[in-house]
């Protein structure tokens, strides 16, 4: 079987890059709250939208909604009216986490599939079952918790066909269940599709060219003159135990499972997420352009191997530089 | 409006936990949940011991909901929560949609524990006709999202469900599939040597100026503030809330409960003895906000 790679878009050019480089299916998000990277000048408009589904079918991809944020009972119509309008311009798929949304979604528009979003925090084939039997899912997308060793075993038992991250930003927290920055800043990824949202990053330049950057009032962390700065979401902050500050939850990292492409492949996952609608069309153009090299190799006579090049560049375009196998690697949990 | 006792978050040592729970029969609490929801390594007690505990309990008045694991991700994990689910004497707390699966397969009534993401009130009836009695108010809601969910439903019909929000203790903010408490030992999950058992509240963090912020709790990570909502008693009550969740701590839990049980008793809320209750009034969770209430009925008052 064949592997999906699905790939993010936060804009048109980003589309373009994604399905130019050999994405199958791409993902996008609306221009509103409706999903996790609510960011300012960022996501679709419904035209764009409209115009984004017929660049995809026009070259027989598939464009997926994600419409993953919790919404509150006064503003459920907001999401509602996005779906019915999503449905109307043809995508392929609603990726939701919210159960009210997947029983509309279903009741409306019963022929388009409903992927369950990582945002939905199912890590077992019971929690899969209760989605597929409720609201008749048709893919799940894994949260990043779980090794690779369960994610084959999930495999064999859920009722609907396994998507799993591949690349990307690694959020380490069970997805759906973070608060870190809505304790901070009151703004979480579940309710306002943003982490850490700019408004409250705070960078300053300290004596001897040294930096600090504040999450509200809270020190995330303190860099050296060379020292590589990353975006400061609070799990990727230095902490102090005795005195001594170390990166208590994550290092700044990428996931890239490239490694475990063939036991993904053998396992039976349907679907390759890439992340970062938040990134721009090089990146989009770069990862997409890897993977695919990478798919297809995999498919080749010859057995698989992984290029040199094909990890510098995924390192050029993470995190910190580096990448880890994350949750997949046992010794990493 | 009532108390419950939430379900023990840190790993102690069995003779502790015992011991907390034999004082807890003396505690005017209404509801105690029992088990262990963080970590299923942490095995001082298992499944038969919950239950005796849970005996005691009962026979001492108070209702016991057994709470279930917020992180499933292994077949055993699986099999203790079928076998919590068929104990057949006391309810659950169902943390993760496995367990709601596993009720509703069983047609098990359950509580809908914090991590359950209910945020309208179509989520909240669909949970409703899967079994749901209770559910517990997602950390990050607070009055105006009550409100606004009560609201809502009541254009939908039905009986709304009893309502619980976390009112005393260190917030419960995020999991993770890695021990962060292992981590700060350089170990990993698996030879993580029950290191928790060495922090009985938590490992506290500080961030590099000092300033506490978080503590590890194994795959767990809390706030190093403690939530307070006792001076707050009284919007809580206008909101319907019919539960107050109090976290389990190693020491002073007696004065804690006694605390919110005078209030209730006498009706008057009691000065704050925590350190935020943002949440509670849409705010970050860390901030603490105080007499909003008295304030904005001064302020009414100079504008007129």
């Amino acid at each position: 079987m064949n592997m999906e790679l699905v790939c993010p878009a936060g804009s048109p050019a980003a589309l373009e890059a994604a399905l130019e480089h050999g994405a199958d299916a791409v993902y996008v998000g609306l221009r509103n709250p409706t999903n996790a990277r609510a960011f300012p000048g960022l996501n679709f408009t419904p035209e764009a939208l409209a115009a984004a589904v017929s660049t995809a079918h026009a070259r027989r991809r598939k464009l997926y909604l994600a419409l993953n944020t919790y919404p509150t009972s006064r503003h459920i119509h907001v999401w509602k009216d996005s779906i019915d309008m999503a449905a109307a311009a043809g995508v392929d798929a609603f990726i939701i986490a919210d159960m009210a949304l997947l029983d509309y979604a279903a009741r409306r528009h019963a022929g388009i599939p409903r992927h369950l979003s990582v945002q939905g925090s199912a890590t077992t084939a019971v929690a899969l079952r209760f989605f597929y039997e409720r609201f008749g899912i048709a893919r799940a997308v894994l949260p990043r918790v779980l090794s690779i060793a369960q994610v084959e075993h999930l495999c064999e038992q859920a009722p609907v066909a396994i998507e799993v991250f591949a690349f990307g930003s690694l959020c380490i927290m069970v997805e759906g269940r973070c608060q870190l920055s809505s304790h901070v800043t009151g703004q979480s990824p579940n309710c306002h599709g943003v982490c850490s949202p700019a408004e409250h990053v705070r960078w300053t330049e300290l004596p001897g060219n040294r930096r600090e950057v504040r999450l509200g009032q809270v020190l995330v962390d303190r860099f050296e003159p060379e020292e590589p700065a990353s975006y400061p979401t609070l799990c990727k902050g230095r902490y102090q135990q005795d005195g001594q500050p170390f990166y208590a939850l994550e290092e700044p990292t990428s996931l890239n499972t490239l490694e475990l492409l063939p036991r993904l492949a053998q396992a039976g996952v349907a679907a390759l997420k890439v992340e970062g609608r938040q990134r721009g069309p090089a990146y989009v153009t770069q990862v997409t352009r890897v993977w695919r090299g990478a798919l297809d190799a995999l498919k080749g006579p010859q057995p698989f191997r992984i290029l040199p090049e094909w990890e510098a560049q995924l390192s050029h375009v993470s995190e910190g530089l580096q990448t880890t196998l994350g949750p997949y690697h046992r010794r990493w949990q | 409006m009532k108390l419950s006792l939430g379900p023990l978050q840190y790993f102690w040592k069995r003779a502790d936990v015992l011991d907390f729970y034999q004082q807890a029969a003396d505690w005017p609490v209404d509801v105690i949940y029992l088990g262990e929801t963080v970590c299923s390594k942490r095995r001082e007690l298992r499944l038969p011991d919950w239950l005796s505990i849970a005996d005691n309990l009962t026979a001492a008045g108070h209702d016991v909901v057994l709470s279930s694991l917020v992180l499933v991700e292994a077949a055993s994990e699986l099999s203790t929560l079928r076998r919590m689910a068929d104990n057949g004497r006391f309810g659950m707390e169902a943390n993760d949609l496995s367990a709601v699966q596993v009720c509703l397969e069983r047609q098990v009534p359950f509580v809908g524990g914090p991590t359950l993401n209910i945020y309208n009130h179509e989520t909240l009836a669909l949970l409703q006709s899967c079994g749901m009695t209770r559910f517990v108010l997602t950390m990050d809601q607070g009055e105006t999202a009550l409100r606004a969910l009560r609201e809502a439903q009541a254009t939908l019909g039905g009986a709304f469900p009893e309502v619980e929000v976390m009112a005393w203790g260190r917030l419960p903010l995020a999991y993770s599939a890695r021990c962060f408490t292992a981590r700060a030992s350089n170990l990993g999950k698996d030879e993580c040597g029950f290191k928790c058992l060495e922090h009985p509240q938590g490992l506290a963090l500080a961030t590099r100026e000092g300033e506490s912020f978080i503590r590890l709790n194994g795959i767990q990570v809390q706030s190093e503030a403690r939530c307070d909502l006792a001076p707050d008693l009284e919007s809580l009550r206008q909101c319907g809330v019919d539960y107050l969740r109090l976290s389990p701590q190693p020491e002073g839990m007696a004065e804690v409960i006694e605390r919110f049980h005078d209030a209730l008793q006498s009706g008057c809320p009691p000065g704050r003895a925590g350190d935020c209750n943002g949440y509670w009034h849409g705010r970050p969770g860390m901030d603490w906000v105080g007499a909003a209430r008295e304030f904005s009925g001064d302020l009414q008052e100079t504008t007129r």
